[in-house]
């Protein structure tokens, strides 16, 4: 065990790898108790560091007509909010999936998700790229993917090794 | 036509197939196995190795090297002998490259075994010492380990088992199928026991940097029985970097002692091999040298501790009692309270459940009433294996 680790560093480090252990389950691999295990978790939920439990979905793989796009926007920055406020704006929208603010040739990253093609272009021409501090868009469609969340695409897929070895 | 049985040798005819491989036959028939059963880590190897076999091959490194390995390689591995275990080799004469761990295992043994010799070989353990004793016209003896000992050899079973013929002692610690490992006052008394006689120690120590404790670091290294005082003299140590770096495929260990021995060995190899594989060869040089491997060896470690540990709870929440491994990259868990054999246990378990594990007494008769099970799989592999073991044991009650 890697003793330079605080447990709240192993129990993230765990959690993001596989969020559907027990508390059991992870206290076993840590070797502490899981009412250790509960109060950091609430403790960093409190915190606002650990947010949520969600699934890694092979989108395409799931529906063959989804789409997700990733659209570059470059805005203006307000007053005061700087780029808060249109970027809270842009993320109340059910069809965004994340919304980051950048470093670089553009400001936000914007992952937008539809069931066709057809809805994700109609959402960034009548959406985003008309609201106030808008100055433009760049929008790439996703073709395939590889890996999300530390997760190889399709999973297990390339195990060669034998069933049984010594 | 030919009569093979009669043109073949008695002695190769003699010797079986592997319990594992049997095992194997039955799985490969069936169709959505999760399998426990691999002893070879689910991590590809580190990139930077991989790297460098691809450098050398564009390169055009594609020649024979010295009979005992590349010179970089044996300064290496010899340096990490000195820093993971204390004790030095000359790299001009006590170290020879070897086609994985086990040609190591099975030249140690030839060079040192005439007609008759005893090896003693502690037991559970891997398949391969006893038959490679036997084809060099040994004589191998079985030391059974039990789990009231955490599967250790004791100073009394090893006394036992010794008599005048006794030539040499195999070590197969870290263990595999059990897990357990020898600390150093436990080897102190083995040693003790080996100072006074001329037998010779073949410590396998492939598992040397999967260790675990949980008791804190200091007990967590791996200690070589080679490092004892007065040990080197009768030690061949076997090691090689199919586990730690994730490197079964390359085919590539080594094995070290004193020079005597180790000039023997080197003209086995020499007309049985040649050398060993130039690009794993290159290949092993980053292996051991490379900054970054070495956090990729700390962090492949650190995910089988933790694997370890949930495994370890998982079969006795199960109520398999499991026994606490503190190496490799297995548990061994009892199944004699199912009232099956390992063999049936095993049976019955790929055919209702498609779960495939490995019998016990694959590794010795003494395995009877245990089960190996591997971890180098995901956390959602082994919860999804866990689970259908568990619906397993509550049909059979």
């Amino acid at each position: 065990m890697d003793n330079s680790k605080t447990i709240r560093d192993r129990i993230l480090h765990i959690l993001r790898g596989n969020a559907r252990l027990t508390d059991e389950q992870i206290a076993a691999m840590l070797g502490v108790t899981a009412q250790a295990v509960g109060e950091e978790i609430a403790e960093l939920e409190k915190e606002g560091i650990l947010v949520g439990f969600t699934a890694i979905i092979n989108e395409e793989a799931y529906d063959k007509n989804a789409v997700t796009a990733i659209v570059e926007l470059k805005v203006s920055p307000q007053m005061e909010n700087g780029y808060n406020a249109i970027a809270n704006k842009i993320a109340q929208n059910r069809q965004v999936v994340s919304v980051q603010l950048m470093s670089g040739g553009f400001d936000l990253a914007v992952t937008v998700k539809g069931e066709n093609l057809r809805e994700v272009a109609m959402f960034v021409s009548d959406h985003l790229a008309v609201m106030d501090g808008v100055l433009s868009t760049a929008t790439h469609f996703i073709l395939k993917r590889f890996k999300e969340k530390d997760t190889l695409f399709p999973v297990d897929a390339d195990d060669e090794r034998s069933l049984v070895s010594p | 036509m030919i009569n093979y049985d009669k043109i073949l040798s008695e002695k190769v005819k003699s010797i079986q197939f592997s319990g594992i491989r049997k095992f194997f036959d039955i799985a490969a028939t069936m169709d959505n196995v999760i399998s426990l059963s691999v002893g070879e880590p689910d991590f590809k190897t580190p990139w930077a190795i991989r790297r460098k076999a691809i450098l050398s091959l564009e390169t055009g490194h594609t020649r024979y090297s010295s009979n005992s390995g590349m010179v970089e390689l044996r300064v290496e591995a010899c340096k990490y002998m000195q820093n993971l275990l204390g004790v030095s080799y000359d790299p001009n004469n006590e170290i020879v490259v070897t086609v994985g761990g086990s040609e190591a295992i099975d030249i140690a043994i030839r060079a040192l075994v005439n007609d008759g010799d005893e090896v003693l070989v502690p037991e559970p353990s891997f398949v391969c010492y006893a038959p490679l004793v036997e084809l060099a016209g040994g004589v191998a003896v079985p030391i059974i380990t039990k789990v009231e000992d955490n599967f250790k050899l004791t100073p009394k079973a090893l006394k036992a088992a010794i008599t005048p013929k006794t030539k040499a002692l195999i070590l197969p610690f870290p263990n595999n199928p059990t897990g357990a490992v020898m600390r150093r006052d436990e080897l102190e008394e083995i040693a003790e026991i080996l100072r006074g006689t001329e037998i010779m120690a073949i410590s396998d120590e492939i598992y040397a940097e999967l260790t675990y404790s949980d008791g804190g670091e200091d007990l967590k290294k791996h200690v070589s029985i080679a490092s004892l005082d007065g040990m080197r003299e009768r030690t061949i140590l076997i090691n090689g970097f199919s586990k730690a770096f994730a490197m079964t495929g390359w085919r590539l260990g080594w094995v070290a002692g004193p020079e005597p021995i180790l000039t023997q060995i080197l003209k086995i190899h020499q007309y049985a091999i040649m050398c060993s594989p130039t690009t794993s060869q290159y290949a092993a040089i980053t292996a051991l040298s490379s900054p970054e491997v070495r956090r990729d060896v700390d962090y492949m470690v650190n995910e089988y501790d933790m694997r370890r540990r949930l495994c370890v709870k998982s079969f006795n929440d199960m109520g398999l009692n499991c026994f606490n491994p503190e190496g490799a990259f297995y548990v061994f868990p009892c199944i004699k309270s199912t009232g099956l054999t390992s063999e049936e246990f095993c049976e019955r378990l790929i055919k209702s459940k498609r779960v495939a594990v490995v019998p016990g007494t694959a590794f010795g008769k003494s395995g009877e009433g245990f089960v190996r099970v591997s971890y180098a799989y995901s956390l959602k592999h082994l919860t999804d294996a866990f689970a259908r073991i568990e619906e397993f044991l509550r049909e059979i009650k």
